[in-house]
């Protein structure tokens, strides 16, 4: 088996005593689409804080294509090419949504420290913003703050703004929530789109869009990996159907 | 039409500080100077860093004592001697700010703080170098001699002019950052710090610099305001000092860079009048000001002004 391009051992992370991360043991395949699902509070969103060193963890390790990035801070991940999104819309809401990709865009190319030069060195950055607020459909409101975009272009942005990285590995927390169908739909097509030659984590609650994108499926409940595998497969367990629908339902 | 409506506050700004001495009693003038770069120093952290700094004093006053020493005791032109003590400023801030930079909100303010008080005990216990509760005396203010020109550099109409120059510098400084590349980063910062990080951008490092540069900047006005008085004491150390300019920027607009000097100008010029009419409790009415402004107006004049002003061209 080649190597994987993420893998995570033993990893745990307690909160006051709680452990909301339970020795999760996980490999990410290169170039797959890997789905997490689980119930609310299952522990999805602390797995990504700690993929992405937003947490550091109680115990276990983070390898990235063999390196070890255990406890690296939020911004060294990002600059070894692992971008998230997040699953509160987490945008800048005063920047127009093509500063904020020109802001990404910027990220890693040090540029940011220079105090002394103009900001409209910045429109280097124009063009390419451009297209990749046309990928994901934001083209006709490149010049509207943040603050003041409805919410299904919201999520497209905080889905831009990842985009925008260029990563090796895309982490997406709940990209389709609080979509509605034709939404879902454009997401969809762009996850197709842009999962060529990079590996995509995501957090999805909608099993129709994991049947369409994910190669894998890992089943997260009270922190621990319940069940791992391909998605008929997954579907079919019936212990993934007794923690969704509660015990008693798998024998009916 | 909106492009020069752009250029009108910087206009209406120069014409100001050209007759500033011409309107006012020369050293007051030179104090508003002083003041408002101090203030926008502190509002390039509090307004586009979002960090409050409640020890400002220690740059303000650092710098001061800095100023007041090398002239004295090398007998350096004042730009020179204000240039060291804006360097001395910046270099303390590296360790403050190192120190600081990962606290927010209060616990930002209050590490601050400490550090000024800090500074404050040290200044008044190194009586050999500070001159303790004295301070330092009759610093020498020279440039190519004590008459530049034919004017004489010991009035402070005069100086007022000599010393306009390095405080536009830092004027132009302070917007310069504001609006470059860094600058927007800031901002970021300011208002998502999480998604800052994720873009790859170390948040720890843009703040420690936005520290040195702001202390840069407020050790600046305070070699000027050194200068400007020709004494140092203590109370360019004091916490409120540093409390002071928060409150010109506040009353001014957070973040807004015009409101803090138009607070500054208002604050002593106000408290020149009080002085004159042997008025003792100047604090108690400029912060009876501050409440009611922050309670009525919660952007601060310049905020306030300005969304009148856009109001108005809209409507
Ligand atoms: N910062 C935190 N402090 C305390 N508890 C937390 C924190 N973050 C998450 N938790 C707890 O950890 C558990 C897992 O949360 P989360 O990872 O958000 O779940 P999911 O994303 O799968 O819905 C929940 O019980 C949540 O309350
Ligand atoms: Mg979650």
């Amino acid at each position: 088996m080649a190597a994987a391009m993420m893998s995570v051992r033993g990893l745990s992370r307690d909160f006051r005593g709680f452990r909301a991360v339970d020795r999760v043991d996980l490999d990410i395949a290169r170039d797959s689409v890997h789905a997490l699902v689980g119930p609310n509070g299952a522990g999805k969103t602390t797995l990504f804080n700690l993929l992405t060193g937003f947490l550091t963890p109680t115990a276990g390790r983070v390898e990235l294509d063999g390196r070890d990035i255990t406890g690296l801070p939020p911004e060294r991940i990002a600059g070894l090419g692992v971008a998230r999104s997040f699953q509160i819309t987490s945008l800048f809401p005063q920047l127009s949504a093509v500063e904020q990709v020109e802001l990404a865009l910027q990220g890693h190319s040090g540029r940011g420290m220079a105090f002394w030069r103009s900001r409209r060195t910045m429109r280097r950055y124009r063009e390419p913003a451009m297209r990749v607020l046309e990928q994901v459909g934001l083209e006709d409101v490149a010049a509207v703050p943040g603050q003041e975009l409805a919410y299904g272009r919201k999520r497209a942005l905080e889905l831009a703004l990842a985009l925008a990285l260029h990563p090796r590995v895309l982490l997406l927390d709940e990209p389709t929530a609080g979509m509605g169908l034709e939404d879902i739909d454009r997401t969809v097509e762009l996850i197709e789109r842009v999962r060529r030659d990079r590996t995509v984590v995501m957090v999805e609650h909608n099993m129709s869009v994991v049947g369409r994108l994910a190669d894998r499926v890992t089943v997260l409940t009270a922190g621990r990996v319940l069940v791992e595998g391909g998605y008929d497969e997954v579907r079919a367990d019936p212990r993934v159907i007794d923690a969704y629908l509660g015990t008693g339902h798998a024998a009916r | 039409m909106r492009k020069s409506l752009r250029f009108l506050p910087l206009a209406a700004g120069l014409v100001v500080v050209a007759v500033l001495p011409r309107v006012l009693y020369p050293p007051v003038a030179l104090d508003i100077v002083c003041w408002a770069l101090f203030a926008v120093a502190v509002d390039l952290l509090l307004g586009y860093t979002g960090l409050l700094s409640f020890g400002h004093a220690a740059f303000w006053g650092t710098s001061a004592y800095t100023a007041g020493l090398v002239a004295e005791h090398t007998g350096a032109p004042f730009p020179l001697a204000v240039l060291a003590g804006a360097a001395a400023a910046a270099v303390l801030a590296v360790p403050v700010g190192y120190l600081s930079v990962r606290r927010t909100g209060i616990y930002f303010a209050m590490v601050t703080l400490a550090f000024a008080q800090l500074m404050y005990v040290v200044a008044n216990q190194w009586r050999g170098l500070t001159g303790g509760e004295n301070g330092l005396q009759d610093v020498p203010r020279t440039l190519f001699g004590t008459h530049p020109f034919g004017t004489d550099l010991s009035d402070p109409y005069y100086f007022y002019y000599w010393m306009l120059p390095l405080a536009l510098l830092g004027f132009l400084a302070a917007w310069r950052i504001v609006h470059s590349p860094f600058g927007r980063v800031l901002v970021a910062i300011r208002d998502n710090p999480a998604r800052a990080r994720a873009l790859g951008y170390p948040v720890h490092r843009y703040k420690l610099v936005a520290f040195v540069l702001s202390a840069a900047l407020a050790g600046l006005a305070g070699g000027l305001f050194a200068m400007s008085h020709q004494f140092v004491t203590l109370d360019t150390l004091h916490w409120t000092t540093s409390g002071q300019a928060v409150v010109m920027v506040v009353l001014g607009g957070i973040g807004t860079l015009w409101g803090a000097p138009v607070a500054a100008a208002i604050l002593v010029r106000l408290q020149d009048i009080l002085s004159l009419a042997h008025f003792e409790e100047v604090g108690l009415l400029t912060g009876g000001v501050f409440v009611v402004v922050v309670l009525l107006f919660r952007r601060g004049i310049w905020g306030t002004v300005a969304a009148l002003l856009r109001r108005w061209r809209i409507g």
